[in-house]
């Protein structure tokens, strides 16, 4: 398979177009968890009854169409070998944890996989859409419009006092999980980072690396979202998340406009240095991989790269995860031949990009 | 990131190791950081679960405290079968039921989890019914009542207490529509 049917097929449409203040906010996503009345949670569930959610959902939601999002399809975990698995994962279309669960979990993706209901995770439900760039009350809305559409087919557990039920306390009330994924590279540079995320925890939001709890920021991409979610309306978690999101990209832009009237030529060649690196080398790790991307991510918002588009960075940071590789090279591949792998696409990719222009 | 030991799960313990001078960075995932002994079973107590069972246990020794103990070894859902003893250990509910069954204990946790808060503000499904839109309607009413009654804004309060009313007033007659 040539690579650019490879990227067709593998990169998600959504994740092709570009949202507001897409120079900062690469996505924002909304979360809902949600609980069938009258079955246990999957933790202790008996078999039968995820396999009857399963059924359910088979039955109901296959193929179906909900407002713009076209035919649903349902995917059970059990039909899919790891590196598809991990595949999913590293689209973030699922989670770590439903990947896990082979035998019971599914998830509903649709066609251009903006919305991923994820079925007997750690809550009977976890339906997900992402947005490009900052467009969290967009949503908001439409993960609202998901959750009725869901609803007007099955009776959530909910009460009165405590909302929403869930599995974990963490997450009863409104079930809502709110981020951003944000590129921060001028504040980490700076590390005027370092003294804005105690605050931002203080505000009762969680700072994070891209791949959720517990990973680190690599490729200055830090993902922001909320705690609590009990005792607020989903408007208003929004709208704190929103504020400090508003803030942060403030600050990266004065942070950006500060290296560029002070270190603007040491700035230009860190750029260049980096889109050398995955332009020519045979070897490439994924750690310099994501600091070279954020690197030329930064020099095409700056001005001083215009001929590539930023949308090859948001291809490359999936296409050069492992199960990607994996995918493409249709083998398993020992970690130094991911490597050789991992340069020999990032060259190919930029020489397509390259013929394009002609 | 990947596991650096056997890349193939997400790593998710990062720390830095210094021998003979010389510093590393290390990324491993959970299992490799146990299997390799980088953590130990006392350090994987630092999980959320465990933070959070950590929360049910915080209280003082006194005989109020013992006798409410006490009450809740005897605690179990009776719809999943969950003892509330099991609840604090793995810090999750086994079905809607337990919300009910362990009701009296769980303020605490939710204050400590959801910054003070215990009660739901958020949307409410459809099918739900719209009394339970109005009930909630009432109780901010009564909250903002007693606000206008400190601030000494009486006029304010007299029109929240004739809204108050007409609110109780189509809720009992939703209520009696239900009965009948």
């Amino acid at each position: 398979m040539s690579l650019e049917q490879f990227m067709n097929e593998a990169i998600s449409p959504w994740l092709k177009e570009d949202g507001p203040d897409s120079d900062i906010v690469m996505s924002s996503r909304v979360r809902l968890a949600r609980n069938f009345e009258d079955t246990p949670f999957p933790l202790i569930a008996e078999e039968e009854q995820m396999d009857n959610i399963l059924s359910f959902f088979k039955e109901e939601f296959n193929h179906q169409t909900y407002n713009q999002y076209k035919d649903f399809e349902f995917v059970r975990m059990a039909d899919l070998n790891s590196t598809e698995k991990q595949v999913l994962v590293e689209k973030h279309l699922i989670s770590p944890h439903l990947a896990d669960k082979s035998k019971y979990g599914a998830t509903l993706i649709s066609k251009n996989e903006q919305v991923s209901i994820m079925v007997n995770e750690e809550d009977h439900i976890r339906a997900q859409l992402y947005f490009p760039g900052f467009q969290l009350e967009k949503a908001l809305q439409q993960a609202f419009e998901l959750d009725d559409w869901l609803e007007t087919k099955i009776n959530y557990a909910f009460d009165e006092n405590r909302g929403y039920l869930t599995s974990c306390p963490t997450n009863v009330g409104t079930g809502l999980r709110a981020s951003v994924m944000m590129h921060l590279p001028a504040l980490a540079l700076t590390r005027k980072i370092n003294r804005m995320l105690p605050a931002i925890n203080q505000l009762g939001l969680v700072v994070r690396g891209i791949y959720g709890e517990g990973s680190e920021a690599i490729g200055n991409i830090f993902q922001i979202s909320n705690q609590i979610t009990l005792g607020r309306s989903e408007e208003d978690i929004i709208e704190d998340l929103k504020g400090v999101v508003e803030k942060l990209i403030e600050h990266e832009r004065h942070a950006r406009s500060i290296l560029l009237d002070q270190s603007s030529l040491e700035l230009e060649d860190r750029v260049f240095r980096s889109y050398g690196i995955l332009q020519h080398s045979r070897i490439i790790e994924s750690k310099e991989t994501a600091k070279c991307l954020s690197d030329v991510r930064l020099g095409i918002d700056l001005g001083f790269i215009s001929n590539i588009s930023k949308s090859i960075l948001n291809e490359l940071v999936v296409l050069t995860q492992p199960a990607f590789l994996q995918q493409y090279a249709k083998k398993m591949l020992t970690p130094n031949e991911r490597d050789v792998f991992r340069a020999s696409l990032i060259r190919e990719r930029f020489t397509m990009e390259q013929k394009e222009e002609y | 990131m990947e596991c650096q030991e056997c890349h193939q799960n997400p790593a998710t313990v990062h720390f830095a190791q210094v021998i003979n001078g010389e510093k590393s960075e290390i990324h491993v995932c959970q299992q490799c950081a146990k299997d390799k002994g980088y953590v130990s079973q006392e350090e994987d107590a630092y999980s959320l679960h465990n933070l959070l069972s950590g929360l049910f246990n915080s209280g003082s020794n006194t005989m109020q405290q013992q006798s409410l103990r006490k009450r809740e070894e005897t605690l179990q859902c009776d719809k999943c079968g969950m003892t509330y003893q099991q609840f604090a250990r793995l810090g999750k509910f086994g079905c809607a039921s337990c919300y009910h069954t362990f009701a009296d204990h769980l303020n605490p946790l939710f204050r400590k989890v959801h910054s003070g808060n215990t009660l739901h503000e958020g949307k409410v499904p459809k099918r739900a019914g719209s009394n339970i839109y109005q009930r909630k309607k009432l109780r901010d009413l009564k909250v903002k009542l007693q606000q206008a009654i400190a601030d000494e804004a009486f006029e304010d309060a007299a029109g929240i207490r004739d809204q108050i009313k007409s609110v109780e007033k189509s809720l009992h007659r939703e209520e009696e529509g239900e009965d009948s």
